[in-house]
């Protein structure tokens, strides 16, 4: 059982125009096995939360904190917040040239769990996460992300998702892009591994309609750099009917 | 030995030719001043095959295959006594590479080798040149591709640390010809290698490709010089090179010059570099010169970057640390060039010596 503690989060960005804050107090807590989805317009800060969570070097804390299991999160290098056992599956995972998957995979699963994996039955676990999302074997072949389609992308973080077993998964608009074969599929995938390993899910999403494959527990909306309403999946239907406008002009 | 020639030719270091070059650590091979030895350090390294011969003949026998401005291949056609020639006859196709390799020479005195491979009509083979050790070499190196010939050339320059090696690796590509050349350069004081091509007949194809990876005080210059003087051929350049450390500099030129009864010329130039710490110095030239336009492409790009964050932080957020998600980023670099040698053993040698010296240089 987990607990990621986000308390009172205030993150920056350096712009030409100086310093701009862009989270403004953020709270949330997420348990093992809970799905919060987080709700909100463009530019309200939900992508910031998720790459401040993961350590990317462009946001700066100036205010808060954010704890796994008690421990501090904020001073681990980005190595070592997923090391602890957090997860992030980015909008727009980065191309990295020259480096297959299968290399890639590999590296990172030695990397989280201590040790190489045993040769053979990780060629195996590799492969039953790729059909799993209806992924052709070639695939660990390629370069990472490189000449990937959209639905490619989201399909290879999510395979890592299943395969890297984190404790806390934040899924960043993991279904934009995503027609609706990839969107069901992608979802199953999502589905699977939080069952399978009891995982705190953390779906970040402008559109309501990835609610309907993932169901979630918690939905939170978050406008203007904290969250403004919090409710049960009820509110995901409300924000279908009304959308976003009353937070936006509030 | 000096001709008054050559005397007038020794460059200052104004001459766009050598520019760039840091004339007082070539240990006096431009300049006459290189006390010079007769070793013969290149040998072959592969056995026999029929249809291969690998032989010393004297310089009489052996006239050079083209012309150069070069002041250091000026001095080596004075100097060199014998040629190492190494020739595939033809219709000979040889699945194995034929590996030569330079024995370990001298610091204290100089080599000025004239090597030839005559590839004759349809033989098809792939040579590889080691070149490790200590040494102080001059070198002209020929290749002759006869028509329908196909050569993958490999030259591996993984000297010691103090090593001087300067050398013109000129093919000249008959009809219907294919030269494939790789030229991995992470080894050596001073490396200045002139990768040059000369098609001779329509129809003829030449892929240049090559790494380099300079730390600490290692200079690195490829000047590539891809001559279109007949019609329909076609070049490809590739090279990628990456710094680390203080006074690490490499230089890369691409020449290409389309003459005028070159139409159907179909080219393209690429030259990348990474540079992993300050104080590097990397210089990239293309050049191209056209003299038609009735070709079908010719184009180039050149980029000098650091590495890209966004890719260190993708991989670190996997859990992968910060020293290993570097070493993926370079291997990925290199390995689209490495991994077109095709044997695994030299591949995997390369590659951990890249790691090893990213390791050393703490980049």
């Amino acid at each position: 059982m987990s607990t990621l503690e986000i308390r009172g989060l205030k993150v920056s960005v350096d712009t030409e125009n100086g310093a701009v804050e862009i989270l403004k107090g953020v709270d949330l807590t997420i348990k093992s096995g809970e799905t919060h989805a987080i709700m909100g317009p463009n530019g309200s800060g939900k992508s910031t939360l998720a790459y401040s969570i993961a350590g990317h070097p462009k946001y700066n804390i100036t205010g808060g904190t954010v704890t796994l299991d008690g421990v501090d999160v904020l001073e681990m290098t980005v190595d070592e917040r997923a090391k602890a056992g957090l997860f992030l599956a980015m909008q727009y995972p980065v191309e990295v040239p020259g480096v297959s998957v299968s290399n890639f995979l590999r590296t990172a699963a030695t990397a989280l769990r201590g040790e190489a994996p045993k040769l053979r039955t990780w060629v195996g676990e590799v492969k039953a996460a790729m059909e799993a999302l209806s992924m052709d074997p070639s695939f660990a072949q390629r370069n990472v992300n490189e000449g990937f389609s959209g639905g490619e992308k989201k399909r290879h973080e999510i395979m890592q998702l299943e395969l890297l077993k984190p404790k806390i998964a934040i899924l960043d608009e993991t279904d934009s892009g995503l027609d609706v074969d990839a969107l069901r599929i992608v979802s199953e995938g999502v589905n699977r591994a939080k069952e399978g390993n009891n995982i705190g899910v953390v779906l970040i999403t402008h559109y309501t309609r990835i609610l309907r494959y993932i169901k979630p527990d918690f939905v939170h909306v978050f406008a203007n750099g904290k969250i403004v309403e919090e409710g049960g999946p009820e509110l995901a239907d409300k924000l279908e009917a009304n959308g976003y406008a009353e937070y936006v002009t509030a | 030995m000096t001709t008054l020639a050559t005397n007038y030719l020794t460059p200052t270091g104004r001459e766009e030719a050598w520019r760039f070059t840091p004339l007082k650590r070539l240990g006096g091979l431009h300049d006459g001043s290189a006390i010079v030895s007769d070793r013969h350090s290149l040998t072959l390294n592969s056995n026999p095959v029929n249809g291969v011969s690998f032989a010393l003949l004297t310089a009489a026998e052996v006239n050079p295959i083209s012309e150069s401005d070069d002041v250091i291949v000026a001095r080596i056609r004075d100097l060199a006594k014998e040629v190492s020639v190494l020739t595939i006859s033809a219709n000979t196709e040889v699945a194995e590479p034929i590996l030569l390799k330079r024995a370990p020479g001298s610091l204290d005195s100089a080599e000025f080798s004239r090597v030839l491979i005559r590839v004759e009509n349809h033989a098809r083979a792939t040579v590889i040149i080691e070149n490790t050790g200590d040494t102080h070499l001059a070198e002209d190196l020929e290749i002759s591709l006869a028509p329908g010939a196909n050569l993958t050339l490999v030259s591996l320059q993984e000297w010691e640390s103090k090593s001087i090696h300067a050398g013109r690796q000129h093919a000249v590509i008959d009809r219907d010809a294919t030269f494939k050349s790789i030229v991995v350069t992470i080894g050596g004081s001073l490396v200045r290698l002139l990768p040059t091509v000369e098609f001779a007949a329509p129809g003829a194809s030449c892929d240049l490709l090559g790494v380099y990876f300079a730390t600490s005080g290692q200079f690195f210059e490829h000047r590539m010089f891809v001559d279109h003087k007949v019609p329909n051929a076609k070049s490809r350049v590739n090279y990628k090179g990456a710094l680390a450390g203080d006074q690490a500099h490499t230089v890369w030129i691409g020449d290409v010059f389309i003459r005028a009864a070159a139409e159907g010329t179909d080219t393209y130039e690429l030259n990348r570099n990474l540079l992993l710490s300050d104080g590097a110095r990397a210089d990239s030239v293309p050049n191209l010169e056209i003299e038609t336009g009735e070709i079908v492409g010719a184009g180039h790009a050149s980029t000098i970057g650091r590495f890209d964050d966004e890719q260190l932080f993708y991989l670190m957020s996997r859990g992968i640390t910060l020293a290993d998600a570097r070493r993926l980023v370079v291997r990925g670099f290199f390995n689209e060039i490495v991994s077109e040698i095709g044997v695994d053993e030299i591949q995997n040698r390369l590659m951990d010596r890249i790691d090893a010296e990213l390791a050393k240089a703490g980049a």
